[in-house]
């Protein structure tokens, strides 16, 4: 459910840091996956995983912000309306 | 005492939308703080006590800090409407009900029996997971290590103003 209102807000959302925000919000509700099916089945290997997920998480969101100032600085604007140089 | 866990749950749904929903970037981040403690709350009532801890220490204390500081220092208001096509936002909800609502099925199915209990919980405090880190998994330890030493000259570097 988590994941599903973090795509949706991935898909509709125009401001780009809105947009991460909601990639983040999809990386929890996978944590929370994990971490049910780690208690479910006894196991602590789902535990594991999800400590590895929300050290990648950091990572990524270190680099996307980065790149999100780097965009920013050169166009001026946080709407990804704008960002479509790469667009046919 | 379970409603609690409950009344968690609820709330990291209500804080998601909220996080959607907000026209403002900074109400969305302190959303997105509201979903990672409650899940912090929800996750001790699984019985992950160190990754509850290590959820509202480095994901709600140091990445959403971050978020709000670039936040800040690119100022970013309110949202403007959408020139673009207005079929695409009609279209769209009827399509993420549908999404939820088969991602719901195939989990339902995977679980026929709505009542089957959980087996007995693991002792989960930090030596077992200790134990488990640094002799399965020492490999993706250390390959994280290096992938954190990567992000962090590649921040330093994509966020220079010059070189």
């Amino acid at each position: 459910m988590l994941f599903v209102i973090g795509a949706a807000g991935f898909v509709f959302r125009k401001n780009i840091i809105s947009v991460f925000m909601c990639i983040e919000l999809m990386l929890n509700s996978v944590n929370l996956a994990f971490i049910g099916f780690s208690r479910y089945l006894g196991n602590l290997n789902g535990q594991l995983f999800a400590f590895f997920v929300i050290v990648v998480a950091a990572a990524e969101a270190a680099v996307g912000l980065a790149i999100i100032v780097a965009v920013f600085r050169n166009r001026d604007s946080l709407n990804i309306e704008d960002l479509d140089s790469m667009k046919l | 005492m379970v409603v609690i866990f409950y009344i968690a749950a609820a709330l990291a749904i209500l804080a998601a939308l909220s996080v959607v929903a907000q026209h403002r970037p900074v109400y969305s981040a302190l959303s997105l703080i509201v979903v990672l403690c409650s899940l912090a709350v929800v996750y001790l009532f699984l019985g992950a006590e160190f990754i509850a801890v290590i959820q509202v220490i480095v994901y709600a204390g140091a990445i959403m800090v971050l978020f709000v500081f670039v936040i800040m220092v690119l100022n970013a208001d309110r949202e403007v409407v959408s020139q673009r096509s207005r079929m695409a936002h009609w279209l769209g909800a009827p399509l993420v009900v549908a999404l939820l609502a088969e991602i719901l099925f195939a989990i339902w199915n995977q679980f026929p029996a709505a009542g089957t209990s959980p087996a007995a919980p693991v002792p989960a405090g930090p030596a077992a997971i200790g134990h488990l880190l640094f002799r399965n998994y020492v490999l993706p330890f250390e390959v994280t290590s290096i992938l954190i030493l990567v992000a962090i000259l590649g921040a330093v570097v994509l966020a220079k103003k010059e070189f």
